[in-house]
């Protein structure tokens, strides 16, 4: 259904998260956020600015520091009707509610045989790239979306941010909400009175070319954007494949782009060991195999703990290794 | 001893408060918690706290001037970490959280060795058994646990050391708090909870963390807790030396609450203006740790204007070699990433090292070509 769409102005990917909550809590009296310091001080990253204020403590709850009880007592809010949006402070304090979300949320809706949905969305400012110290700056992407039960999904710019979190909220399966934080403060153009372009599981080709694609998603989007720019200058014409949903992925989009281009390089922050890279050279290896002219190669970071903060550019993807590995495609 | 009876049902009126010096800086006797102390042992309490309030400045100003990535100051918590920094023996052990700069301050360790991680250039950065103080943790309340698990080790060696546990009234919430009392009382392990109420965790008030003064939950768990004047470091002294004492010798585990204020933001990407009130931090000045022991000093006649400028420079002169040391503090270099990763080494992490390698000498290859076409 085509909505009358009003004017695109600029947000930040902070205020269009925003926006997504506020709009989700005027639209549903059952919708809640709920974490620590998300009330008084609008949360760490300003995401939650104003709904305490504008919504009351009744429906913005500032929650005792204990993530384990933020994810349990959102299952038991969602058990009773409501649709709990938790707000994880940094990706490194998950863990305490892995537990909770893991073993309980993933599991409930099918041990009760479909008859409860738990409608939470899980929101985690995620990945590295602010200098932060430690437990600032994972990507554990990998064990979310190891987990069958849970959907999980990144954006990588303001309006996906925007949409997607609605979504997210409107979904009734509990979402793991990735937001790149490193991309918080990057504009884009936003009519949030519009409607969402895509479904939330869907890919989006975020640049098209022919030689060889791009897959990346979350904070590395924009890298291969930059890194396809670069490659352009040189004469290569670089798909950018932004993944947007991690947990169901949209295969058949990366189907369609690889059977075109032949190559692809698939781009994490999370070491590349056991991370989304390696499904999803398999799935692309099984699906392109007659098509593809090298192997499907991954960029990511090293198989060692997130390091301090003065050596992360070493850890992260940046655009000469993504060039690198495009190199090593095409050399095949 | 009447910690129990300190730690007895919930009921109406503010909790008492172990003191032994009023924020006047009058000394007063507690009936449980007595203290001898000699006017040099005084005067050398009081040059731990004034030294860490001014490394903990110095540190904040390095975060200022870019030098440091974040800074999580101790600012009015100087009495609490002090005097219980003090309580131990060299040979108990200390594990912090990220703000227990006085704490190491007290177990010798030198305070530059705190910034690496606060700079960047390391997670931790230094051997926690070469002074008995673990590294710092950020992931809140977890270390409560090791901190249990080090003293139940001590309980089967025969060993008469003890451990102290620091964290937050924010971290009173986790589970991994309960569970550590748990542990603690039913091994009756050596460790003593010592939690610095500062009144906030970033901007909740304590409120949303507990509806009973946190000291008494240890009750629940079958062990003493004791609430002291947090900005006292006379009282913070002996109560910690109390329940060191306690847990040394068999009686299990106690919870210290230290009544206290954070003076300062929660680090230095905080801004409190949002959550709290003005007032509340003026009226927390008035019962400043180190004025107070200043008051006593003087009005004793125990310490001189020769003594407090013999300070200041000793003050500066801390503050001048922190300052260097961090500017000149090298950056790691990046293939360290992969040192230390495993003891034993491990086959994915020494290829992924020599990928590193070659690929970051391909760079210094070509810069070198570049630069020596630039040359001719
Ligand atoms: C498990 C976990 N959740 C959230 C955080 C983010 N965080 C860092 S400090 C802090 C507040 C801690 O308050 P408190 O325990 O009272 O200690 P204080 O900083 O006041 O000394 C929070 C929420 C964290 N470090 N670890």
């Amino acid at each position: 259904m085509a909505v009358e769409s009003g004017q695109k102005k600029s947000w930040t990917m902070v205020q269009a998260l925003n926006e997504a909550l506020r709009r989700s809590l005027d639209e549903n009296p059952k919708t809640l956020v709920m974490g620590e310091d998300v009330g008084r001080l609008g949360g760490v990253f300003r995401v939650t600015d104003g709904l305490h204020k504008d919504f009351g403590e009744e429906r913005v709850i500032d929650t005792p520091l204990a993530e384990s009880g933020i994810v349990g007592t959102a299952i038991g809010l969602a058990l009773r009707g409501y649709r709990p949006v938790v707000e994880i402070q940094f990706d490194g304090f998950v863990y305490p509610a892995f537990d909770q979300i893991v073993t309980q949320l993933a599991k409930m809706h099918a041990r009760a045989l479909g008859q409860i949905k738990l409608p939470v969305t899980i929101r985690i400012p995620f990945a590295g790239g602010i200098g932060a110290v430690e437990h600032h700056s994972e990507s554990h992407e990998a064990y979310f979306a190891h987990t069958a039960g849970l959907k999980v999904v990144a954006p990588s710019n303001p309006a996906d941010a925007h949409w997607m979190l609605r979504q997210a909220i409107a979904s009734d399966d509990p979402v793991i909400f990735l937001e790149p934080k490193r991309r918080y403060w990057d504009k884009g153009q936003l009519d949030p009175n519009g409607a969402p372009e895509l479904g939330l599981h869907q890919a989006r080709v975020a640049r098209s070319g022919s030689d060889l694609t791009l897959i990346a998603y979350g904070p590395m989007v924009k890298v291969c954007l930059e890194a396809a720019e670069a490659a352009a200058e040189d004469g290569l014409k670089l798909e950018v494949v932004d993944l947007r949903s991690l947990s169901p992925v949209d295969f058949d989009a990366l189907e369609r782009s690889v059977k075109r281009t032949g190559r692809a390089v698939v781009v994490h922050e999370a070491p590349v060991f056991l991370g989304m890279g390696a499904e999803l050279a398999a799935r692309i290896t099984e699906r392109c195999f007659y098509s593809l002219e090298a192997p499907v190669l991954r960029v990511g970071g090293y198989f060692a703990p997130y390091p301090p903060s003065r050596v992360e550019d070493a850890f992260l993807p940046d655009l000469d290794r993504v060039l690198d590995a495009v190199d090593r495609a095409m050399a095949f | 001893m009447a910690p129990a009876a300190n730690g007895g049902t919930a009921d109406a009126g503010p909790p008492e408060l172990v003191q032994l010096l009023t924020p006047e800086g009058e000394r007063v006797e507690h009936p449980d918690y007595s203290l001898e102390t000699t006017p040099e042992e005084l005067r050398s309490i009081y040059r731990d706290l004034v030294l860490v309030r001014r490394f903990d400045a110095e540190a904040t100003s390095l975060q200022r001037q870019g030098e440091l990535g974040l800074w999580a100051s101790l600012l009015g918590q100087e009495a609490a970490q002090v005097g219980s920094g003090r309580a131990m023996r060299p040979t108990d052990y200390a594990f912090p959280t990220y703000r227990e700069h006085g704490v190491a301050w007290c177990k010798g360790v030198d305070p530059l060795n705190l910034l690496g991680m606060f700079r960047g250039v390391n997670h931790g950065g230094w051997d926690p058994d070469e002074k008995n103080f673990h590294l710092y943790t950020i992931v809140i309340g977890s270390q409560t646990l090791h901190a249990t698990g080090y003293a139940m080790g001590i309980t089967k060696d025969g060993s008469d050391d003890a451990v102290i546990a620091y964290f937050g009234d924010g971290a009173s919430s986790q589970g991994d708090v309960s569970e550590a009392f748990t542990f603690a009382s039913v091994y009756q392990a050596p460790v003593v909870f010592f939690c610095q109420n500062n009144q906030w965790a970033i901007s909740e008030p304590t409120e949303k963390q507990t509806r009973v003064p946190l000291y008494r939950r240890a009750s629940g768990f079958g062990f003493p807790g004791v609430r002291v004047d947090g900005n006292d470091v006379l009282a913070c002294l002996a109560v910690t030396r109390w329940a060191l004492d306690h847990a040394r010798t068999g009686q299990g585990p106690v919870l210290i609450e230290a009544f206290t204020y954070r003076m300062g933001a929660h680090t230095t990407s905080d801004d409190p203006t949002r959550y709290r009130i003005a007032e509340e931090l003026e009226s927390w000045k008035l019962k400043d740790p180190i004025e107070r022991l200043k008051a006593y000093l003087v009005r004793e006649g125990w310490a001189d204007g020769a003594f407090f400028d013999a300070l200041d420079a000793e003050s500066e002169q801390l503050a001048r070699r922190v300052r260097e040391g961090v500017r000149t503090m090298p950056d790691p270099d990046p293939s360290s990433i992969f040192d230390h990763v495993y003891a034993e080494g491990h086959a994915l992490v020494d290829e992924e090292r020599e990928g590193y390698l070659a690929y970051a000498s391909s760079f210094a290859s070509a810069a070198a070509e570049t630069s020596d076409g630039e040359d001719d």
